[in-house]
């Protein structure tokens, strides 16, 4: 790295179904200011823009970062958009991360956001060209099968998937920006839900969203005169693979294994288990939290479930998962990957609210997508690494 | 290069259409209730004076906006483009102008169609025109059918049921029609299903074979020219109950979709399982396709209506845990 | 800043392709790779740009993977942007110094489409949109600004054509070329008024793929490596109306800032897609007279939506690598009447 970074800028938007109160340009806007707002910079601070979000076809729009240009304080300034499917939140935040550690820029807005109600996410992730037939409804007919997989793989108990729910869901009271909020959810409320794409219960399901989600970084010297504590990049990593070839491991990816070595070199952690504080990840299905406890490393193969069962990634576990209510709370698909990376951030800043971690001085922020095969990762420390 | 590959891919028409529905915002909704109402109201911008549509945003400086100006309904052409043969989805469907129009009072352009009989010489820059309303208007950009010379507008007609609730959201529909080739690699399977044969793809130095066949092996991006046909009964290796309504699925809910190895493949092929009590189904099960008719096989997946259940044992989780 | 060369490029273009994304790019991906002289595991970072809309599919790029080889998984990151801002992507992920070297790639089909009028999302998705304009006929609306600003005239907008259509003849990756009169071409009909058939884009199916290198390595591995000295890429705001469309400051600002008038420019490869752009594009970017455009063609001669940029790009590259000058600058545009510009400014060694 030739420069540090430090995100000092944290915004995000009420997410909520259908977000009906702004427009567009609204919606983005309420981030990114809320984001200038906590850095106390102002638009014309800001040099450059990296925008996210997942499939244009949701909005029905070409290009629509340019639209919104002025809405964000892009117009004279390079503005880049990423997409890299679900994970795209992540991967913008660590492009936007690049544009300071290469020492091009010193101050960055990256802003990632998805206005789902303007169109029917099922619709634009199920539409079959010709000569196909359509068997698989939405994001969750594609994982189900593969959480099928892994209860087979692993023998968990069946009732894991409505553990992590539940934990999630109850953390969400504590996230004012949370768009599903369930009041005094039971375990059996999530058990009885009805299933969806069997083993995947409703409540065991991510919700559709609206919602932006923005943060400011800056270079050393800056993040260390900010008016609040900055989130530190300890280390970025990001690996894509292949949808499907003979003998993919689809539960396990290879590319989620190695984002997270990768990762770990980085940032100089030995052993994850002990020195990570806590973690925001992207779990769009209950079960996909101890499928990936395991890929990062935080359980041997076949044992994740047993840090949901252990109460480990309880808020009050040794190790939490999803303090904010994660995915399964809020959805806005493109965002969703940028919301994990600003929680983990504010974890580590102190500033995380009723969600916060004591003493967190270490939180990972985890995204992934497209057929389990695309990751971005990133480690926050509380001090300069 | 096999010979499968000089045959032309398959076409055929595939189309995106979604009614999309925007939420305004207090500035759009402002502007659009103006429309519903005959009138045009702008907004007072930093930089760049008077702008129509209302922005939220000035375009240099990105401060927000709130000063409300009323401008038109009549202006001038400013700039324009003559469009000889319209298109389907455009405003008029003989020859007109798309053109920058500066409204009384605006200083930004304002986009619109203007309709000018169809006579090209009597557009030109500097041009007055005015609104030529549509007699029911609901709050969309639309409610203005066109513009046309000021001498011939007329002023909005009053709606018959005034609405005082404030437009909150615009329905914008779209619709694309795409002329969609298959690939030359799918389109050997397709053809094959046809036949009532399922095509798979070598991979080079290898045994494996991919079904359908994707182009290249994924691995290291060598093409796959060699095809195989392989067997129509396979195993399931992981399977999902769908219970959930999607607009795409034409399948009764609920429904059995499955991840089949079939027999000489090393990829699943995703179907559904039918003829099978709803609980029965289960990972390392023995599977056949169920054709279509045969005077119903086509190219394309839909030749195989389903997998059915085969009286054949269990393959062992081992044998296919690397397929999983 | 870490010194970055271009040291592989590979094009495809035709009118109308009958093959898939993955088979258009299989080939080229590995011409490209095989001409890099680098081994495809030895190539760090990966980085692609493409628009789902010119296919009607969500996700294009992620089966666009299968064909560049992404096993063992890769570092990989995707814009839906023209490829040129992956190039840049990839340029700044070398210079924080974690990856030393990229493949770029950018893939579209403008065929299958009617592709002029599905740009109309490109606009303002409330008022804009739902009219419907396509794109030929914003631009016609640009054409119509400048010429009654005397920016331009016909005349010259069908010698700009002309000379495309000409050098178009030695490129073997254009679609559209010819040996024409400005009278002959002025004499054609219009398709959208002030714009004929030859002012417009010659649409075209294809993909673009290329290697960079950093520092030593690129020295090593070509006899001339092109490098990039300067890049840099800018936004107007998105109104129309505001803009000043004789205008395009975000093309001239990131020019500035890529350094292209430090010394002087051979050539330029840039890309206007429409004949009067060029023209706009010239002044923009402050060209003498003598300074060649598009030797290529440009895109009156082959237009592959979302990998254009990166072909003049690379076009540029390979005909300084051939010793075809020494200092160049390439040029990427985007959106409605040229919203979004970058700039790259390349030398040879």
């Amino acid at each position: 790295m030739t420069q540090r970074c430090g995100v000092i800028g944290v915004g995000q938007t009420k997410y909520d179904a259908k977000r009906i109160d702004v427009s567009m340009p609204g919606l983005l806007r309420e981030a990114a200011l809320r984001a200038l707002e906590d850095a106390e910079l102002t638009w014309s601070d800001i040099e450059a823009v990296v925008i996210g979000k997942a499939p244009d076809m949701f909005e029905g729009m070409m290009y629509p970062e340019n639209y919104l240009a002025d809405a964000i304080g892009a117009t004279g300034k390079p503005l880049l958009r990423v997409h890299t499917a679900g994970s795209v939140g992540g991967s913008t935040a660590n492009v936007a991360i690049s544009m300071i550690t290469s020492g091009i820029h010193d101050r960055v807005l990256t802003i990632a956001w998805e206005k789902q109600s303007e169109s029917n996410a099922m619709w634009g992730l199920t539409l079959s060209p010709p000569f196909s037939v359509s068997v698989v409804a939405g994001a969750g007919g594609f994982f189900a099968p593969l959480i099928r997989t892994y209860i087979r793989r692993s023998n968990a108990p069946e009732d894991t998937g409505i553990r992590v729910a539940l934990k999630d869901r109850q953390n969400a009271h504590k996230n004012p920006y949370a768009h599903l909020k369930i009041d005094d959810i039971t375990f059996d409320q999530i058990a009885n839900s009805p299933m969806l794409w069997d083993p995947i219960r409703y409540l065991e399901s991510c919700p559709s969203s609206d919602g932006a989600c923005a943060m400011v970084l800056t270079n050393e010297s800056l993040a260390e005169r900010t008016p609040r504590k900055p989130a530190w990049v300890h280390g970025t990593a990001m690996r894509s693979e292949p949808t499907q070839f003979a003998r993919r491991d689809a539960v396990n990816p290879m590319a989620g294994r190695l984002a997270a070595q990768d990762l770990y070199k980085q940032a100089g952690i030995q052993d994850p288990r002990k020195e990570i504080d806590c973690m925001e990840i992207y779990v769009p299905f209950s079960w996909f939290e101890p499928m990936w406890m395991e890929t990062m490393g935080f359980a041997d193969e076949g044992e994740g479930w047993k840090l949901t069962y252990e109460g480990v990634t309880a808020l009050d576990g040794s190790r939490p998962v999803n303090m904010s209510g994660g995915v399964l709370s809020s959805n806005p698909i493109g965002a969703s990957g940028m919301c994990r990376y600003a929680e983990a951030a504010n974890q580590v800043r102190g500033l995380a609210g009723e969600h916060q971690i004591d003493g967190a001085r270490k939180a990972l922020g985890h995204a992934y997508g497209g057929g389990s095969q695309y990751f971005s990762m990133v480690l926050f420390g509380d001090t300069r690494p | 290069m096999s010979e499968a590959y000089d045959q032309e891919a398959l076409r055929g028409p595939h189309v995106i259409e979604y009614p999309f529905r925007r939420s305004c915002g207090p500035v759009l909704s402002r502007f659009f209730s103006g429309l519903r109402d005959g009138k045009l109201v702008g907004i007072r911008s930093q930089t760049a004076g008077v702008l129509v549509p209302p922005a939220e945003y000035d375009p240099q400086t990105a401060e927000a906006l709130e000063e409300f100006v009323d401008v038109g309904p009549a202006g001038e052409v400013v700039s324009y483009a003559w469009v000889s043969s319209p298109r389907p989805k455009q405003p008029l469907q003989r020859p007109f102008a798309y053109a920058l129009i500066k409204l009384d009072g605006a200083d930004a352009g304002f986009l619109h169609a203007v309709d000018v009989g169809g006579d090209e010489a009597s557009i030109a820059i500097g041009t007055r025109v005015a609104p030529r309303w549509k007699a029911e208007r609901v709050g969309h950009i639309t409610d203005i059918e066109c513009f046309v010379p000021e001498s011939e507008a007329q002023p909005a007609p009053p709606l018959t049921e005034p609405v005082e609730e404030p437009v909150k959201s615009v329905t914008t529909p779209i619709r694309l029609e795409y002329d969609f080739r298959a690939g030359k690699a799918q389109s050997v399977f397709l053809r094959g299903l046809a036949e009532k044969k399922i095509l798979g793809a070598k991979a080079i130095g290898g045994d494996l074979v991919y079904v359908p066949p994707r182009g290249a092996d994924p691995r290291n991006a060598e093409l796959t020219p060699e095809f195989v046909e392989v067997a129509d009964t396979g195993t399931v290796v992981t399977y999902s109950i769908v219970r959930v309504p999607s607009d795409n699925i034409s399948f009764d809910l609920p429904y059995v979709c499955i991840n089949v190895l079939l027999d000489g493949s090393h990829i699943p092929f995703f179907h559904v399982l039918q003829d099978c009590p709803l609980g029965e189904e289960r990972i390392g099960m023995r599977v056949k396709a169920k054709w279509a008719p045969d005077d119903q096989l086509t190219t394309s997946v839909a030749s195989i209506e389903y997998f059915e259940p085969l009286d054949e044992p269990d393959v062992p989780f081992d044998q296919i845990r690397e397929y999983c | 800043m870490r010194d970055v060369a271009i040291v592989s490029f590979a094009q495809s273009n035709v009118a109308v392709e009958d093959r898939n994304e993955i088979e258009m790019l299989l080939p080229v991906a590995k011409e490209a790779i095989e001409g890099s002289g680098l081994a495809r595991d030895e190539i760090d970072f990966t980085c692609s740009g493409s628009s789902d809309w010119l296919q009607g599919q969500p996700f294009a790029f992620v089966m666009a993977l299968d064909a560049v080889g992404s096993w063992p998984p890769i570092k990989e990151s995707h814009v839906e942007q023209d490829g040129a801002w992956a190039l840049y992507e990839a340029w700044v992920k070398i210079q924080t110094g974690e990856v030393g070297s990229a493949l770029i790639y950018s893939f579209g089909k403008t065929s299958p489409g009617d592709i002029a009028q599905v740009q109309a999302l490109q606009l303002d998705p409330y008022c804009g949109q739902p009219l419907w304009p396509d794109l030929d006929s914003l631009s016609g609306i640009q054409a119509r600004s400048c010429l009654e600003a005397g920016v331009v005239t016909e005349k010259q907008m069908a010698e700009v054509a002309c000379q495309a259509l000409r050098n178009a003849q030695s490129n073997p990756h254009a679609v559209r070329k010819g040996d024409y009169t400005v009278e002959e071409l002025l004499a054609k009909p219009y398709r959208v008024s002030p714009l004929r058939d030859h002012d417009c884009p010659a649409n075209s199916d294809g993909v673009t793929v290329m290697v960079v290198v950093a520092g030593d390595r690129a020295k090593q591995l070509c006899d001339r490596p092109v490098w990039i000295r300067g890049f840099d890429h800018r936004i107007d705001p998105p109104a129309l109306g505001v803009r000043d469309l004789t205008r395009i400051p975000s093309a001239a600002l990131a020019a500035e800032k890529a350094g292209a008038a430090d010394d002087k420019l051979d050539f330029v490869e840039i890309t206007a897609p429409y004949s009067h752009q060029e023209l706009i594009l010239r002044k923009e970017f402050g060209l003498a007279d003598d300074v060649q455009v598009n030797p290529s063609g440009g895109s009156l001669a082959a237009h592959t939506l979302m990998s254009c940029g990166l072909n003049r790009i690379g076009d540029a590259a390979v005909r300084i690598a051939a010793g075809g000058g020494d200092r160049a600058l390439a040029h990427a545009g985007q959106g409605p009447c040229l919203q979004q510009n970058l700039a790259v400014v390349l030398e040879g060694d």
